[in-house]
């Protein structure tokens, strides 16, 4: 099946009509192409925190003394009955920052949070940049790396209709591959300025061009997302709507993907915390409070479809597990992923895990990764979708899935 | 629509008023050529083309000479608090603010006093931005235009961070503008001691025993070696060391040093070496044993990073990506490689090999602009010579195809290819700015200080810079969308729409 075949279109107002008959009757978009429904209800958000989080200030390993002593400044207090905005124990090791407690604390306790803690990449170069590009691309490690598709994108091959989705500015890595993924800013979107006949003579100009559908699919997709959007715009004209930033944009996000997109992907930025990081309050408590709620409001965009959905969290590396002299975290290596998702087994620690002593840590500054971004994600793949060994092959190369029965 | 643009250019022609000369016919190749050195034609390009001739315009262009800017533009900037300001003043002037402000006690005076202080900082950056802006579009200077964008964007700060707000127009131009067109090592000297890079890759943080490695790895992964190019976790930490000590002294006292320490101490504007927090222990960089001691220590390690080859690789590469194709070939670049060893990173010697190769002609017309680019190319085509009154609308366009101005939150800049500009949300978004650009109240012309102004009217873009630069690369699917065209709006539209007006 080749890439093109089996893309998510986008769409006019006739759309949602299509989409039911979509399994029986294939159907031609405006450039022509075949366009093909989702056959799986399933949904997966990958949600890329750029900047490498100090998970240590998150998900708190709070009967590690090591942690206090290496965290003069900005360690986060032991969980405590007589603070109840304190940190959340989750279990008699970990506790979940104060910042996320009201947001992601009840997720949790329903079992539709989990957290992976000792997961990231093997990939030691602790550049932002560089270690964000080769989970992006997701190939075996020490592999040349090839840009010509990343695990996501190959992920859209495998499943044949998946109806993907980025909700960037630009195409994010990940993404790349043979198929034309849509990407739409959900960050202040107005009404379309085109109509359909200026709409057609712009992509008129770029027939036979290689944006040709790039253009087209830029297009529709403005038009579809203000249609999805009415409600909210008359809600706001109302002076009804209250949320703003990351959780505006993840209501949005939960709209389209409950409506009509089942892969996605959404970066958030401002984690590279070198100087004055904060503890309980201060600039990380700030992000991951707008983060947290911004992922309770995108669960409760989904509706009844939030069953169907999961939603990792990850970040390029950790930080230094001491803090360095300006009350800030340095590059690190292992992270803290978060998963997700209405139906999911959570309100548990999963994944392999150690006791933080100063000696267990990697190359004594940072956590060591024991569980393999692409094993997790591989797993999380295989459950969700039913992937094949083979189909899996296809988007992680080389890797032995490894199976937290999250799912 | 053809009878309107008919119309256009006989009153063009018709208002001139001009003497009856001779319009210049660029070749095809000529107008390609033009648009990848500069912004995109405008008629001031056009005349000096005609008048130099190639080699000659090459010439002038690379020769890092500061041509004057039209007289309207340079009175506009000139009258800018911007150009005035001295970093280390201003520095320790809104440091002393914040003290004062931070001393009151928490309440509406002080609110109001924080969020002053901060609308001023914000004020003094788009100024900034409002002089590079005016620049850009204007000055005859536009490859060293292109190259103070190119320059800004590898050794990248964020206004949002810190004070950099306040900083960035002295970074523009004391830090990056002298050396555009000159030695590699002056720019990597110039930005590692401007306060405006060690706020923001927090070096001013840097102290023996309170290491912070941030700026270190910056150095050598963005700005001179690349990420693969075989440097370890422990040079990293190497050069923090030898970092450690480099830093902001904005209108402080000389701190009190003992004698061995003093003739080490280093102080000029806002930036200050203070060996009081140098970590003097020994150190090696890439298996080169690091003397010093102090400052020197830090002068040795840029020697040692800009000549190595990865650093001749990684800039000649860079400067290929942008200027040549988003894959640049391997040769050309090997190339302009040895020249910037040969010449000790000698900028503009490495830019005559790649104008002069045939991989360079060869791709004329086949690198997609970025927003910068975008915006920029329209207005020269929009108002060629004509001053704008207002950036404000510049500004925010820039901000809405996400490039703008200093506005890049990490430090790796952005991205120089067209996969990062090109995908479906941006093209939509893309055609959404050519058609406020397109439209008569898009604002340009309202004077800033609020002053009236009579109204603007449609850009002419359809005007001799058009019939001379654009229309002859024109597709018949183009030409056939444009005669579709209904209102004077939907064809400039298009035209800035359009693929060929997309590529340069």
């Amino acid at each position: 099946m080749t890439g093109k075949a089996h893309r998510q279109k986008g769409a006019s107002i006739q759309r949602r009509d299509l989409l039911r008959w979509a399994a029986v009757l294939p159907t031609l978009t405006l450039t022509g192409r075949l366009y093909a429904a989702p056959t799986s209800p399933a949904r997966f958000l990958l949600v890329f925190l750029r900047g490498g989080y100090d998970c240590a200030n998150f998900l708190i390993p709070y009967s590690s003394s090591y942690y206090y002593e290496a965290r003069p400044h900005i360690a986060i207090a032991r969980p405590d009955a007589s603070t109840p905005a304190g940190a959340l124990a989750l279990d008699a090791d970990w506790a979940l920052a104060p910042a996320a407690r009201a947001s992601l604390g009840p997720l949790y306790q329903q079992r539709q949070l989990a957290f992976v803690p000792f997961a990231g990449t093997d990939d030691l170069s602790r550049s932002h940049f560089e270690t964000q590009d080769s989970i992006e691309l997701g190939e075996p490690s020490r592999s040349q790396h090839d840009f010509g598709s990343g695990f996501m994108g190959r992920l859209v091959q495998v499943l044949g209709s998946s109806a993907p989705i980025a909700f960037t500015d630009a195409l994010p890595l990940t993404f790349k591959g043979p198929a034309d993924i849509p990407n739409v800013s959900l960050r202040g979107i107005g009404k379309p300025a085109f109509d359909e006949r200026q709409a057609s003579l712009l992509t008129g100009m770029y027939a036979e061009h290689h944006l040709e559908s790039a253009v087209a699919d830029g297009l529709e997709l403005r038009q579809e997302v203000a249609l999805a959007m009415a409600d909210e715009m008359l809600a706001a004209n109302r002076g009804a709507i209250n949320t703003k930033g990351f959780a505006l944009e993840a209501e949005r996000m939960g709209k389209l993907m409950r409506d009509q997109y089942r892969l996605g992907f959404v970066d958030v930025g401002g984690w590279d915390t070198h100087v004055n990081e904060g503890g309980a309050t201060g600039a990380l408590a700030n992000n991951i409070d707008n983060l947290s709620r911004g992922l309770v409001s995108f669960s409760q965009a989904m509706g009844e479809q939030w069953r169907s959905t999961v939603v990792v969290v990850v970040s390029e590396f950790g930080r230094t597990f001491r803090e360095n002299g300006n009350h800030g975290t340095d590059h690190g290596h292992g992270s803290v992923y978060w998963v997700l998702g209405g139906a999911i087994s959570g309100g548990r620690i999963a994944g392999e895990q150690l006791a933080i002593q100063r000696a267990t840590l990697f190359q004594d500054r940072d956590y060591p990764v024991l569980n393999d971004y692409r094993a997790v994600l591989g797993g999380l793949f295989r459950s969700l979708w039913g992937l094949s060994a083979a189909s899996l092959e296809r988007v992680f190369p080389q890797v032995r899935s490894l199976d937290l029965k999250l799912i | 629509m053809a009878a309107l643009v008919a119309g256009a250019a006989i009153t063009v022609a018709g208002c001139a008023g001009a003497p009856a000369r001779r319009e210049f016919a660029a070749s095809r190749a000529d107008v390609l050529w033009l648009n990848r050195i500069t912004y995109g034609v405008n008629s001031q390009t056009l005349s000096d083309y005609e008048w130099r001739g190639r080699a000659g315009f090459l010439d002038s262009q690379l020769s890092g000479r500061d041509a004057p800017l039209p007289p309207a533009i340079a009175t506009q900037i000139n009258l800018l608090d911007v150009v005035h300001a001295d970093a280390a003043q201003l520095l320790a002037a809104t440091n002393a603010e914040y003290k004062r402000i931070n001393a009151l006690a928490d309440g509406p005076e002080k609110e109001q006093a924080r969020k002053a202080l901060s609308e001023r900082g914000t004020a003094l950056a788009y100024q900034a931005a409002r002089r590079d802006l005016l620049r850009a579009i204007y000055s005859p200077a536009q490859l060293q235009e292109q190259l103070v964008w190119f320059w800004l964007n590898h050794f990248n700060v964020a206004q949002s961070k810190g004070s950099v707000r306040w900083l960035i127009g002295d970074y523009e131009e004391h830090a990056i503008r002298p050396h555009v067109l000159g030695h590699f090592r002056e720019l990597v000297m110039a930005t590692l001691t401007h306060p405006a890079m060690l706020q923001y890759l927090d070096n001013a943080q840097n102290a023996a025993n309170h290491v912070n490695e941030n700026y270190a790895r910056e150095l050598m992964e963005l700005h001179t070696l690349g990420v693969a190019a075989g440097y370890t976790q422990a040079d990293v930490q190497n050069l923090a060391r030898i970092l450690t000590g480099v830093g902001i002294n904005a209108g402080g006292a000389q701190p009190k040093l003992p004698p061995a320490w003093q003739a080490l101490y280093r102080r000029e504007g806002a930036f200050e070496f203070n060996p009081a927090r140098h970590d003097f222990t020994s150190k090696t960089l890439l298996g080169h044993a690091i003397r010093g001691p102090g400052f020197a220590e830090v002068e040795q390690a840029v020697d040692i990073l800009v000549r190595e080859p990865a650093c001749a690789q990684f800039i000649a590469r860079k400067l290929a990506v942008y200027f040549v194709a988003d894959d640049p070939p391997p040769g050309l670049v090997a190339r302009m490689a040895a020249t910037f060893a040969r010449t000790d990173g000698d900028i503009a010697a490495v830019l005559r090999v790649m104008f002069a190769a045939p991989e360079f002609s060869a791709s004329l017309g086949g690198k997609f602009k970025d927003p910068v680019h975008f915006v920029v190319s329209a207005l020269r085509l929009a108002y060629d010579t004509r001053p704008i009154l207002n950036t404000h609308p510049v500004v925010n366009w820039l901000n809405a195809l996400a490039e703008p101005i200093y506005g890049h939150q990490t430090p790796d800049g952005y991205a120089l290819t067209e996969a990062a500009w090109a995908s479906s949300g941006q093209m939509s978004r893309r055609f959404e700015i050519a058609r406020a650009m397109a439209s008569p109240n898009a604002g340009l012309f309202e004077p800033e200080d609020g002053s009236i102004a009579p109204s603007a009217g449609f850009p002419q873009l359809s005007n001799r810079i058009y019939f001379a630069a654009l229309e002859p690369l024109l597709s018949e699917r183009t030409k056939n969308a444009l005669e579709a065209a209904t209102s004077q709006q939907e064809w400039n539209t298009l035209l800035l729409s359009s693929p060929e007006f997309n590529y340069r």
